[in-house]
């Protein structure tokens, strides 16, 4: 009898971190005061700006690159490319009927019919396959194109993700939170480590970014890659650079870590595409 | 078995120690050299100690801050074994240290560890 009781209590411990954990509103809060506390000189809304808003003399430069951005083209293709109907007569407008409004803000979303989290790319590659045409690769390319196209008819719209009262919504989101604070790869560290507990140190001469704001930039264009690309291209990077095996794009895994990533950028206002080093 | 094992473990230290104190200084000293020029190596080495991703150390460049600069080291461990323990695994002093923890996660051997070690406690 004892050992089935010890038995319980450590399968209840066990299952007790997430049931007992403080509701995902609660978890932005703490996360937003931890930044704004950590870096008392950005101006809140400034965090949307990365590294840039807590690294004066990399800012310089890359104000500089801003005004004739690199992603300025993927802009330009991915609009021509939104408005390129497909064979059956339909386009993405057909979609996305609040595309010009502004619809990047809402993303990722929790879709209760489905139980899954919906990213843009996703909903991008959903239109099409529903329309009768190919996917198109998930980490960059064309997908990014449409992305920067989408992002910048949202800029200034602020980040509102929402995690419904829904068992899976919330599933999804904590699996995200576990993914961001667990500790991962050869190098045993998590996302956290870099870009919570140490954002605004030195990691040889690169400064870490703050987490809180990263989400709102997406697609980017980075001088690393010479290219355009997702935030689960930049996941597949982080992960690399731990020595973890990265998930695939528009895994489960990544899904669910940039609800809750996007999550905890809320409120920030979306200046997507941007350039990053 | 086991007193024969003991008996050729203190032979040899006390082969050690001999070594050491007097018998061959000039060539104690060499190796000693080139243990240290091994150690600052693989604590330079991007791909195995990369110690300066993290703290500063006198000749290196471009340093990161996450760690404190590892000085004084002498110092701060007078035991070389706490060193050594640390950059084995840190995890043990705290469990949630974003330093690496090399020797359970195979970054480093244990000679590298040790030869690393050796250096860090010159600094």
């Amino acid at each position: 009898m004892k050992k089935i009781a010890t038995a319980l209590s450590i399968m209840l411990l066990a299952a007790t971190p997430f049931a007992a954990q403080a509701s995902p509103d609660d978890d932005l809060k703490a996360f937003r005061s931890y930044f704004t506390k950590k870096f008392p000189d950005v101006p809140k809304g400034d965090f949307i700006n990365g590294v840039y808003s807590v690294d004066a003399a990399s800012r310089e430069q890359w104000e500089a690159f801003e005004e004739f951005p690199s992603y300025e083209i993927a802009v330009d293709d991915g609009e021509g490319k939104f408005h390129k109907k497909f064979a059956n007569g339909k386009g993405y407008a057909d979609c996305f009927p609040n595309y010009k409004k502004g619809i990047k803000q809402n993303y990722p979303y929790f879709d209760t019919d489905s139980g899954k989290v919906v990213t843009l790319e996703g909903a991008i590659n959903k239109c099409r396959t529903d329309n009768g045409e190919k996917k198109l690769k998930w980490k960059k390319g064309t997908i990014t194109e449409i992305g920067a196209y989408l992002a910048s008819l949202s800029r200034g719209h602020k980040v509102n993700v929402k995690v419904p009262n829904d068992a899976k919504a919330v599933a999804a989101y904590n699996r995200g939170k576990q993914h961001f604070y667990a500790k991962r790869g050869q190098l045993n560290m998590s996302c956290a480590d870099c870009h919570y507990y140490y954002s605004g140190s030195k990691i040889r001469a690169d400064i870490l970014s703050p987490a809180y704001g990263h989400a709102t930039g997406f697609p980017v264009y980075r001088n690393k890659w010479a290219g355009m690309g997702t935030i689960h291209r930049r996941y597949g990077g982080c992960n690399k650079q731990v020595r973890a095996k990265p998930f695939k794009a528009q895994s489960d895994e990544y899904k669910a870590l940039e609800y809750f990533h996007t999550y905890m950028s809320n409120g920030l206002e979306i200046n997507g595409p941007s350039q990053r080093k | 078995m086991r007193i024969t094992a003991h008996l050729l473990t203190t032979t040899a230290s006390i082969a050690a120690l001999v070594g050491c104190l007097g018998l061959a200084p000039s060539i104690a000293s060499a190796d000693e050299g080139a243990d240290l020029a091994k150690g600052k190596e693989l604590a330079f080495n991007r791909k195995k100690g990369n110690c300066l991703a993290c703290h500063q150390i006198e000749g290196g460049k471009l340093a990161g801050n996450i760690g404190p600069p590892l000085i004084a080291m002498k110092a701060r461990f007078p035991d070389y074994d706490k060193l050594r323990a640390q950059i084995d695994d840190a995890r043990k002093n705290n469990p949630n240290t974003i330093m690496i923890p090399f020797g359970p996660h195979a970054v480093m051997s244990s000679g590298e560890i040790d030869l690393v070690t050796k250096f860090i406690h010159t600094l």
